[in-house]
Parts: structure tokens; C-alpha cells; sequence
């Protein structure tokens, strides 16, 4: 199977869908780039490149760069998404959402409650997210967790290219507004990834790996840590199932609360805060249905309540990565034997 | 293009329905008959109506808090609406949404929206839809004076000019959003934030339905015409409070009772056909009666239809699961 980058994959799914239904269309400031300017069109194909390409097949009027107001264009893709039209609007970085949430979570997620039924609104937002890009505090944050705190909305958070792009086909083809996570720090990691458009289903949590020991459930780029971290501890002696989320609305409840029965020793990894956090939310569910089963207490490895700083050595420190998934899964490993 | 007798009865028709909605909607209010926030249009009837006159079933408008004349002008059923605002299983919204978020797609009613500046960025999407299907259509925003401030409004007209979208924007400038009136609160004028955008931008009497329909027929025809955008500044009053239950303190004390008395849209409409020879007052009576009739029917229909139960609670969140 060939392999390809998380952004090829992105692209891939992208220009897939597109082909297939011609009322899927691409909105976002610099999704090609160059509208108006003297130079080349198709200038950039979005911040890094991901969506390159697009517009010279499609053209202008499937994929069409906004000026630079959130607002305006994001309340325009659940408009078109409710008058027929299947857009994908890119939120160039969530922290973005500050000047645009409103069309998000008081229109789009609730128009088909408010409305009886009657409305559907077929929308992806497309967003960067994550730490390790050295972008600081307004380009770097997650805030998922936020969006998945609004029933009516559906979101996805991809670990690698092959979930990426069935994923995506998923979301562009669901019938609901789906928040669509890609991790700036992943778009030129590679993965099998088949030529052909399939679709992975929300709300099926993958089981990354199997293991005795600990259970580390996990989402997005922390899917990676975490599996890199169970590669070490199969050294000391120490298996890990790996539970990677793949949404987190709708969360496949029945996936964690399995695995967490299975082993009884959890951790929990989220790159985002921990307060209200999906590591919170997934530690609750366990302690509340699976008491019972467990044998320590489950651990939360996540960023600190803290904004996401500057400097390289800061970053790092902040960034949960490998290590503290290690130390975290040998403390609950360990506890009550002695 | 010129009005016809029929248009004329039926813009008449629509006018004295919103009219006799909102009459009754603030009555059973009073009563402690209809629960939450109610925000009546009752006096600005010549907008909604000389708007949604030009308007189709390929076309979409987007309401605001004060919605209910919106959706009569655009055609929803005064009684599924009735039933809704009741908070009814057989409303509109499935007794989901109430008079806040009424909404039909299926005639184009976008939704009320209690989003203050929620509607513009919405109807720019429709008005985008209808560009990119190539269906003709077009795609009002009904905006308050309030709403005219929102960073989205503004946000809007330069998306719809930009993208040369079949849009239009009709500020509804009743004199006061809530309490504040526009006078104080909108620097500059609505009719220069369009110049501005470079968009054409009229102030249209709003008590005056000929006003209104004139200027938004040459709108609607430049928006299906591929050219762009256009503003229009409806000035007009409300007659009741911002929602029912507002004392109104903020108003001169005669303020409503003087602009009833002089210049109330459904007496000016009469008045004017009636000189002009085009309708008699017993074809105005008779609808006048057949409005006032149809909704009390809606009211009885109201009170004694039945609430949604537990089984309603969670659907509706999501189209799959």
C-alpha cells in the first residue's frame, strides 16, 4: 500500500469528494491563495499546503478564498450547508474561534433541534490545532474539548494520515456539522494510506494496540506518544493497550469502558488542559461505570492549566509527551503491589 | 412592473395577518397564556411584506429576534407558527424552537435567531448556494438597527460584495435596539456603511409599503441579475415593547399612539388604494375579518393542542448517531 503524508492524505480526501459530488465546495482565507494579486494563483494551497492543488482543477467557484473575517465566512458555509451545499470551511487555527463561534455553536450545531428536525446542515470545519510548532499562545491551542461539550455537533481528531483521510470522507459525507482536528505538527508524517476513498465510521474508537498491563486511551498526536511510550515499557516488562479516540463526539463509550475493564489501570492522554478536559470526561465515565474493574486509580496525562508559551524550552516542558506517559503508566502499573 | 389587484389584496392580506398575529400573540401573553421571550412585530408589517412580495421559493431570508412577520410574509402557516410560540408538538419547530428560533427551510424562513447579527453571515451562504447551484435565487438578512452594529453584519456586507453574492441586507431601523436608541447607537449612517462597501444603499420609509416594495424590487432584480448586493434602511416603529413584558419607560409618552394615529402601514395602504381607486373597503373589511377569524381559530387550535413528551426530548440532536 503507498505510503502518504497526513497533509497528501487531507488533499487526497479532499479532491476525492469533491469529484464525486459537485455541491462539495472549499471556503477559507488562502485556500489557494493569490485571488486578486499579480502573481501566481494557487499561491499557497492553504497556510501549509494542504489544500494545493485544489483550485486549478476545481476552480474559483469550488474553491474560494475569503478575506479575512471568520465571522462572515463561517456563518457562510453553515448557511450554504443548510441551503444545499456541502461545504468545507477552513478555520486556519482554532485558536481562530474566538471570532467566529457563535455561527458554530448557537447556528450550525442547533439548527436542527431549534428547527424540529427539519434542518440539515451538512458542514465541515477544517482546523489546525496543537502545540510543538513554537507558534505560542494564539496558534497552538487544542480546544476541541470545547466543541465536543455542544450536543449537535460532531468531532473528529485524526491520529495519522490513513485515519485522517477516512475521516474526512466520513465528515464530508455525514449529514451533521463535524469540527474536523488536523495537528500542525503532523502533516508530513506518513502512513499507508489506500488510492482509493473509504470511510472510517464516527464514534469507533481503534484499538491501536493490544496489551495486558495498562490501558492509555489517547486522541490525535498523543495517539503517537502513547504508542511510542508502550514500545518502551514492552522493555521493562510492561504491555499497554492503546486506545485511540478517533472522536470525541460521539465518544464510543463501550471501547473505553472494555479495555479499561480488561487491565483495571488506566491512563488517560490529552494534549489539551485538564480542566473539563476529554481526559476529565474519560476518567469520569471510568470511575462512575467501571469502579469495580479497577485496581489504581486512573491518571491524567495532560498540558498544564496554563497558555501554551514561546520559547522551545518552554514548549517542550509544557507538551505531554512520551516520558510522562512512561512515568504515568509505570505509577499505575505499580500501585497497590507493593 | 406595477402592482396588481391581486398583489395588491394579497401584500393587504399578509399585512393584517401579521397584524392580527401579533395582536393576539401580545393578548394571550398578558394572559399567561404563552411562555418565554416574545418579541412582536406588530407595526412594521410594510417591510417584511413589501420585501417577501418579490420573493419565491428559490428564495431565502434570515429573521431576527422579532420573526413572526417575517415568517407570514415568507409563508409559513400562521398556525403551526401559533402552535410553536404555545411551545406545542404540533408547532412548527416541534415546540424546539418557540418564537426566538421559528424557522421553516422548506419556504425559505432561515430562522428567527436569537443571535443578535446571527443572520447576515447565514444569508450569505444561501445567497452563495443559490450562486453555485445556479438556481436563480436570492437571500434577504432582515436586520435591526441593534444588529446593524454586530462585527458580523459589517463582516457580511464585505463577504456578499467580495463575492458578488445575490444578497440583501434590510436594516430594520425601529428607533430603538432594546432600550438604546439608533439615534445614539449607529455612528454614521446605514445608507454610508453601504457606499462604504460599495454597495448601493437606500433609506426607504418604512411605514409607506409602496416605499418599501419599490426599493426592494429594484434590489431583488439587481441581486438575480448577477450584480451584486444591495442595502436597504427601512425606518419604522414597533408598537409593542422589545419583547412583551417591556414597559417601554425609554418612549416619549405619546410616541405610539401618535404614529398610529398618523402614519400606521396597513391605515396609509388603505388610504392610499382607496383614492387611488384600486381596492374597495369591503375587500378590505372582508379581509380584515377573514384574518381576524383565522387566527382566533389559531389560538383555540393553540390551547388545546399537546405538549411534546419525554419521547421528544433527544431527537432531533443529530441527523445520524
Amino acid at each position: 500500500m503507498p505510503k502518504k503524508s497526513f497533509r497528501e492524505a487531507v488533499n487526497e480526501a479532499l479532491r476525492q469528494e469533491m469529484e464525486r459530488d459537485p455541491t462539495v465546495i472549499l471556503m477559507g482565507e488562502d485556500v489557494a491563495g493569490g485571488m486578486g494579486a499579480p502573481g501566481e494563483d494557487d499561491a499557497w494551497g492553504g497556510p501549509l499546503g494542504v489544500t494545493k492543488g485544489l483550485m486549478p482543477r476545481f476552480g474559483r467557484e469550488r474553491v474560494l478564498d475569503t478575506p479575512i473575517s471568520e465571522s462572515a465566512f463561517v456563518g457562510a458555509a453553515v448557511g450554504a450547508a443548510a441551503t444545499g451545499l456541502r461545504p468545507v470551511a477552513e478555520l486556519m487555527f482554532v485558536d481562530f474561534m474566538g471570532v467566529c463561534f457563535d455561527q458554530i455553536f448557537n447556528q450550525a450545531a442547533k439548527f436542527r433541534y431549534m428547527f424540529g428536525g427539519k434542518a440539515t446542515t451538512p458542514l465541515v470545519v477544517r482546523t489546525m490545532y496543537g502545540a510543538g510548532f513554537r507558534a505560542a499562545s494564539q496558534h497552538s491551542q487544542c480546544l476541541y474539548n470545547i466543541f465536543t461539550h455542544i450536543p449537535g455537533l460532531k468531532v473528529a481528531i485524526p491520529s495519522n494520515a490513513y485515519e485522517a483521510k477516512g475521516l474526512l470522507i466520513q465528515a464530508i459525507r455525514d449529514d451533521d456539522p463535524v469540527m474536523f482536528f488536523e495537528h500542525k505538527a503532523m502533516y508530513d508524517e506518513e502512513a499507508e494510506v489506500p488510492d482509493e476513498p473509504y470511510t472510517i465510521p464516527f464514534g469507533e474508537a481503534n484499538v491501536a494496540r493490544e496489551g495486558e498491563d495498562v490501558t492509555v486511551v489517547a486522541l490525535g498526536r498523543m495517539v503517537n506518544f502513547a504508542n511510542e511510550a508502550a514500545d518502551r515499557l514492552e522493555g521493562e516488562g510492561i504491555s499497554c493497550t492503546v486506545v485511540d479516540l478517533r472522536t470525541t463526539s460521539p465518544l464510543d463509550r463501550e471501547t473505553v469502558l472494555e479495555t479499561a475493564e480488561e487491565t483495571g489501570r488506566v491512563v488517560v492522554v490529552d494534549e489539551a488542559h485538564p480542566r473539563c478536559s476529554m481526559a476529565a470526561d474519560i476518567a469520569a465515565l471510568i470511575a462512575q461505570e467501571a469502579f469495580d474493574a479497577l485496581r489504581a486509580p486512573v491518571r491524567m496525562v495532560t498540558a498544564p492549566h496554563a497558555p501554551v508559551p514561546f520559547s522551545p524550552a518552554l514548549e517542550d516542558l509544557y507538551i505531554p509527551g512520551p516520558d510522562r506517559i512512561v512515568e504515568a503508566v509505570r505509577e499505575v502499573h505499580g500501585y497497590g503491589r507493593g | 412592473m406595477q402592482l396588481s389587484r391581486e398583489d395588491l389584496l394579497e401584500a393587504y392580506r399578509r399585512m393584517r395577518l401579521i397584524r392580527e398575529f401579533e395582536d393576539r400573540v401580545h393578548e394571550e401573553f398578558s394572559a399567561g397564556n404563552i411562555p418565554g421571550f416574545v418579541h412582536l412585530y406588530a407595526g412594521e408589517e410594510a417591510s417584511a411584506v413589501g420585501v417577501c412580495l418579490h420573493l419565491d421559493d428559490r428564495d431565502r431570508i434570515a429573521s431576527t429576534h422579532r420573526g413572526h412577520g417575517h415568517c407570514i410574509a415568507k409563508g409559513c402557516d400562521p398556525r403551526a407558527m401559533m402552535l410553536e410560540i404555545f411551545g406545542k408538538r404540533e408547532g412548527l419547530c416541534g415546540g424546539k424552537g418557540g418564537s426566538m428560533h421559528i424557522a421553516d427551510l422548506e419556504k425559505g424562513m432561515m430562522g428567527a435567531n436569537g443571535i443578535v447579527g446571527g443572520g447576515p453571515p447565514l444569508v450569505c451562504g444561501a445567497a452563495l448556494a443559490a450562486k453555485t447551484l445556479g438556481t436563480g435565487g436570492v437571500a434577504v438578512a432582515f436586520v435591526g438597527d441593534g444588529g446593524s452594529n454586530q462585527g458580523t453584519t459589517l463582516e457580511s456586507y464585505n463577504l456578499a460584495k467580495v463575492w458578488n453574492l445575490p444578497a440583501i441586507f434590510v436594516i430594520e431601523d425601529n428607533g430603538y435596539a432594546e432600550t438604546t436608541a439608533s439615534s445614539w447607537s449607529v455612528g454614521g449612517s446605514q445608507t454610508g456603511r453601504a457606499a462604504g462597501f460599495g454597495m448601493p444603499g437606500v433609506e426607504v420609509d418604512g411605514f409607506d409599503f409602496f416605499a418599501v416594495w419599490e426599493a426592494a424590487r429594484e434590489a431583488v432584480e439587481r441581486a438575480r441579475a448577477g450584480d451584486g448586493p444591495s442595502l436597504l434602511h427601512v425606518r419604522l416603529s414597533r408598537y409593542y415593547g422589545h419583547f412583551e413584558g417591556d414597559a417601554c419607560t425609554y418612549r416619549a409618552a405619546d410616541e405610539v399612539e401618535r404614529i398610529k394615529a398618523e402614519k400606521d402601514p396597513l391605515m396609509l395602504f388603505r388610504r392610499r388604494v382607496r383614492e387611488a381607486g384600486l381596492l374597495e373597503d369591503s375587500d378590505l373589511d372582508a379581509i380584515d375579518r377573514e384574518a381576524r377569524e383565522r387566527i382566533a381559530r389559531t389560538v383555540d387550535d393553540a390551547k388545546g393542542a399537546a405538549y411534546p413528551t419525554e419521547a421528544d426530548l433527544l431527537t432531533d440532536v443529530y441527523a445520524s448517531y
